[in-house]
């Protein structure tokens, strides 16, 4: 039972993070019907810039507390200029193009920000420095720091301030009209590029959010994680219905304890033939699953057959 | 000069048109020797892996340019019909089969999860087809990098070594021969094999696409309800694009294990089935010829970076880039750029073959 | 019973999307040799009884005999094989294909090349390549379309367009032409020339299932017809007996029929 505590626990921790970075997916997607390969780069982008930031002002002494929102802010910038950037020059102009085109341009973007991080951060793995000491903490029987406690939680209160904001905003429902009918909405008053940048604003510093988190969680970053967070971000998304913005919080968190669990008895399951280091391929199994027998996914919107 | 009117009047000409395929075929018998005399050994060995990546993207063409599936995980095949071929012919399980059973082996084996893992993909479209088949790939590469415990299959990470080369009685290709006066090294001698290969491949691919089977693709790439309701069984047909492709790629495959003489999951990553979509794309879907020139470009051109490295150093005092690095950003801002720019590939998405010649210098490409 | 010469008989069909009841206990039957025309105002579920006959969707209850036999829950492709072709309201052709091709594509579910046949250029492979060749211009000339046979579909007029899937509809052999609105979007001289082009295909043999709008059309072309509304039969007859039915008139909102 204990082993179930805690792989439940660290299921939720992680799981939110996989839903702070759906958010991204699931609401481009909604409103563009495009899947943005190049998100998870771009949390990747935060989570490089944020150890820089802390690397700097750790070295000047500055509080752990002040180090740490400076950080977050600073990658929240940067993303925030990278990911609408992307949107104006790379995805703009392809809005009414075939399928293809925004997709081979949204994996160029994504080797772009790779390699160009490899550039500037090199290949290696980047530790970020440990600003607090971590406490233990003891929930029913499971073990986890005041760190990931914190985590979890500032990830909720993202995740309900962001379904507050998209249920009463103006913004916010110029955004669902847009989503719903964009042809429409424009012609009710709505500035539908304006809607959709400001839809990859949020993505993206959301994004940097997790991409903060993610280097807390691990302690380390690296060039290429964006790769396997975007897709298990992006399964996420689908699990919970892509184009909806609570699905995505609920597929995060159940992809992140679905992981967990199954990494952790996998080997008792199979008995000792297959290992925790298949631990990647359940992401993968659930999204074709998922796809395959229930594209609209959990609390479904779009349909699985976007052509 | 109206080059298009030029070339279809040469090309209506029969005489011209003999003329040419004899000098395209001296060349191409010569190409290997010319290129060790002009470049050196290492751009045969290149122009080699070319080939095979010209079978490669014929492969990808018919389920992506042909059939319009969008195959993410495209490599997976590849990587079927290689290890095929290495487990049956190495000493990891200690079996040597002949590669004349092999070769076929390997290609019908990647045709069997060309069905497998098309089948769940049937009622997918776009961008969701994509993501599953990526996901698909994935994990292939997966349990190939893990069936190493509690049985040894794949030898995991490390993968396959001492694969034979082909090989029947005591004459092997991976030794050198000589033959009317010049030395065939392996990469020659194998450069003739893969160039019979990739021959084929583009026959078959040309064949294909002006055929029945060929046109019920197309059709469903472009309407996939009305080319139902016109009586295409839409579901064998898919399935067919994805077991025509798979053997490409399974062929392509096991001759790759054959000429390396050893492969690892490295070789299989998702990169690669991004790198054959692009010689896919960029030369222009569905038409072969494009889809042989992006092969072509997108094996070459890499080679080619590799000398910045060298160049940075004499220019610069260090290597600021890396050749491999800047490769790939070389290679994210050609995907951008050309979907920015010219979508439809290097050339034109489809000549119209069935029209008279006379008609071909008059019309507009594109 | 069923008339002796039924070629269609649609028993009881109905259809639901959700709550909404698209179509409600609909019957009609089309005789061999007929024009049948299927009228009603927009919404009527009219589009969807045409899918429902062609196997794009699956009735959620009722009856299906085509020529005999049962064809309830066939699919698109294996109603096709049966003997019943389409057109589209929204025209759906191979866009990316020449008219020819268009019509060659009409060609597959009557021909048998597969891959190796392709591959490896057997006689019987040729032979039959060359055959549906031939039939389709034949077809393009059938419906006027001789000139732009080598055209890319997407670049035909609209005219043209409607024309070619009525000529790749006929590739298939159907016995039963399914047509939905042919003649929406066209001029009183193209709608004249369709006009012939549908008598002229009825003369040839072919059974003709029509839905319009252009209601001196179908009233001039159809020897049955029947009108929906709201997903339900509300009129079948002769065209002069329904135009003058009071139930079809207040369908339409009160303006006359002719």
């Amino acid at each position: 039972m204990e082993i179930f505590a805690q792989q439940l626990v660290n299921g939720l921790v992680l799981g939110s993070i996989y839903a702070l970075v759906a958010l991204g997916y699931t609401m481009v997607y909604g409103i563009l019907g495009l899947i943005n390969f190049a998100h998870g780069d771009i949390t990747m982008i935060g989570a490089l810039v944020s150890i820089t930031v802390v690397q700097l002002l750790a070295a000047a002494g500055m509080p752990a507390a002040v180090t740490l929102v400076l950080a977050g802010g600073v990658a929240m910038v940067v993303c925030v200029i990278l990911g609408v950037s992307i949107e104006r020059v790379a995805y703009r102009p392809l809005r009414r193009a075939p399928r293809l085109a925004p997709l081979i341009t949204a994996i160029g973007i994504s080797i772009l920000l790779q390699y160009s991080a490899a550039l500037i951060w090199g290949k290696q793995y980047i530790a970020m420095p440990e600003l607090i000491e971590p406490t233990r903490i003891s929930i029913a029987g499971a073990q986890l720091t005041d760190l990931q406690a914190a985590i979890f939680l500032l990830a909720c209160l993202i995740m309900a301030g962001l379904l507050w904001f998209i249920k009463t905003s103006r913004m916010g429902r110029a955004m669902r009209a847009t989503e719903q009918n964009p042809d429409v909405a424009g012609l009710m008053g709505v500035n539908t590029n304006t809607v959709i940048a400001f839809t990859f604003v949020l993505g993206s510093a959301i994004g940097a959010i997790a991409g903060l988190m993610v280097v807390l969680y691990y302690g380390l970053g690296h060039y290429f994680m964006g790769f396997m967070l975007g897709l298990k971000a992006f399964t996420a998304a689908v699990l919970g219905g892509i184009g909806n913005v609570a699905g995505a919080v609920l597929g995060g968190l159940l992809l992140g304890v679905i992981e967990s669990l199954a990494s952790g008895y996998i080997g008792d399951l199979t008995g000792g033939v297959l290992g925790s280091n298949y631990r990647d391929i359940f992401a993968f199994l659930v999204l074709v699953l998922v796809l395959v027998l229930k594209p609209s996914g959990l609390m479904g919107q779009h349909s699985g057959d976007r052509a | 000069m109206n080059f298009s009117a030029t070339f279809g009047t040469l090309s209506s000409n029969p005489h011209w048109r003999r003329m040419a395929w004899i000098v395209i075929a001296l060349i191409l018998l010569a190409a290997p020797f010319l290129i060790e005399a002009t470049l050196g050994r290492s751009w045969v060995r290149i122009t080699d892996v070319a080939l095979l990546f010209i079978m490669l993207a014929l492969g990808l063409n018919i389920v992506v340019g042909f059939a319009g599936l969008l195959d993410l995980g495209y490599i997976a095949f590849f990587a079927v019909g290689a290890y095929s071929y290495a487990l049956l012919a190495s000493p990891q399980l200690g079996i040597h089969w002949p590669f004349l059973l092999l070769l076929p082996l390997g290609a019908a084996v990647a045709a069997l999860f060309g069905i497998l893992l098309g089948a769940p993909t049937l009622r997918l479209r776009g961008d969701y087809l994509a993501i599953v088949t990526l996901g698909f790939g994935e994990i292939i590469r997966v349990f190939l990098n893990n069936l190493n415990r509690p049985v040894n299959i794949t030898n995991g990470p490390q993968g396959i070594t001492l694969i034979d080369p082909l090989q029947m009685g005591g004459f092997s290709l991976s030794q050198s021969h000589s033959f009317a006066g010049l030395t065939f090294s392996p990469v020659h001698s194998y450069y003739f094999v893969f160039l019979v290969c990739a021959v084929l491949s583009i026959i078959i691919s040309l064949r294909l696409e002006n055929s029945r089977v060929g046109r019920a693709w197309m059709a469903i790439r472009d309407d996939e309800l009305a080319a139902s309701a016109m009586g295409i069984n839409t579901r064998n047909v898919k399935l067919l694009a994805f077991a025509m492709g798979a053997t490409f790629g399974g062929l392509a495959g096991a001759l790759f294990a054959s000429f390396q003489g050893f492969i690892s999951p490295e070789s299989f990553h998702l990169i690669d089935s991004i790198m054959v979509l692009c010689m896919v794309v960029l030369g222009g879907m569905g038409n072969v010829a494009g889809v042989v020139l992006g092969a072509v470009l997108l094996t070459a051109l890499p080679e080619a970076l590799r000398y910045i490295g060298p160049l940075q150093q004499s220019w610069f005092g260090e290597i600021l880039v890396e050749p491999s690095d800047a490769r790939m950003l070389l290679f994210g801002l050609a995907l951008v750029l050309m979907m920015l720019l010219r979508p439809s590939g290097i050339l034109p998405p489809r000549r119209r073959r069935m029209a008279p010649p006379s008609l071909v210098t008059n019309r507009a490409t594109g | 019973m069923q008339p002796a010469d039924a070629l269609l008989s649609a028993t009881s069909i109905s259809k639901h999307f959700g709550g909404l009841a698209a179509l409600s206990d609909v019957s009609i039957t089309i005789r061999r040799g007929e024009i049948f025309g299927l009228i009603g105002p927009n919404g009527a579920g009219k589009t969807t009884l045409f899918n429902v006959l062609t196997g794009i969707y699956a009735a959620d209850g009722g009856e299906l005999i085509f020529d005999g036999k049962r064809i309830d829950g066939f699919k698109p492709h294996h109603v096709a094989q049966r003997g019943i072709a389409r057109t589209f309201q929204n025209i759906r052709l191979f866009s990316s294909m020449t008219a020819l091709e268009n019509v060659m594509v009409g060609r597959h579910v009557r021909t048998r090349t597969g891959v190796l046949g392709a591959v490896l250029r057997t006689r019987r492979a040729l032979a039959e390549e060359r055959a549906i060749v031939q039939r389709a211009h034949e077809l393009l000339d059938y419906c006027g379309l001789s000139a732009r046979a080598y055209d890319l579909a997407r670049d035909l007029p609209y005219g043209d367009q409607r024309r070619l899937e009525i000529a790749r509809a006929l590739a298939t052999e159907p016995k039963l032409l399914a047509l939905d609105e042919p003649a929406a979007g066209m001029n009183a001289t193209e709608t004249e020339a369709l006009k012939t082009l549908l008598e002229r295909i009825r003369a040839d043999g072919i059974t003709l299932l029509l839905i319009e709008h252009d209601m001196k059309l179908v009233m001039g072309l159809s020897h049955s017809v029947v009108v929906l509304d709201y997903g339900e039969k509300i009129a079948e007859g002769e065209p002069a007996a329904v135009q003058r039915d009071a139930k079809v008139i207040e369908a339409y909102l009160g303006g006359s029929l002719t």
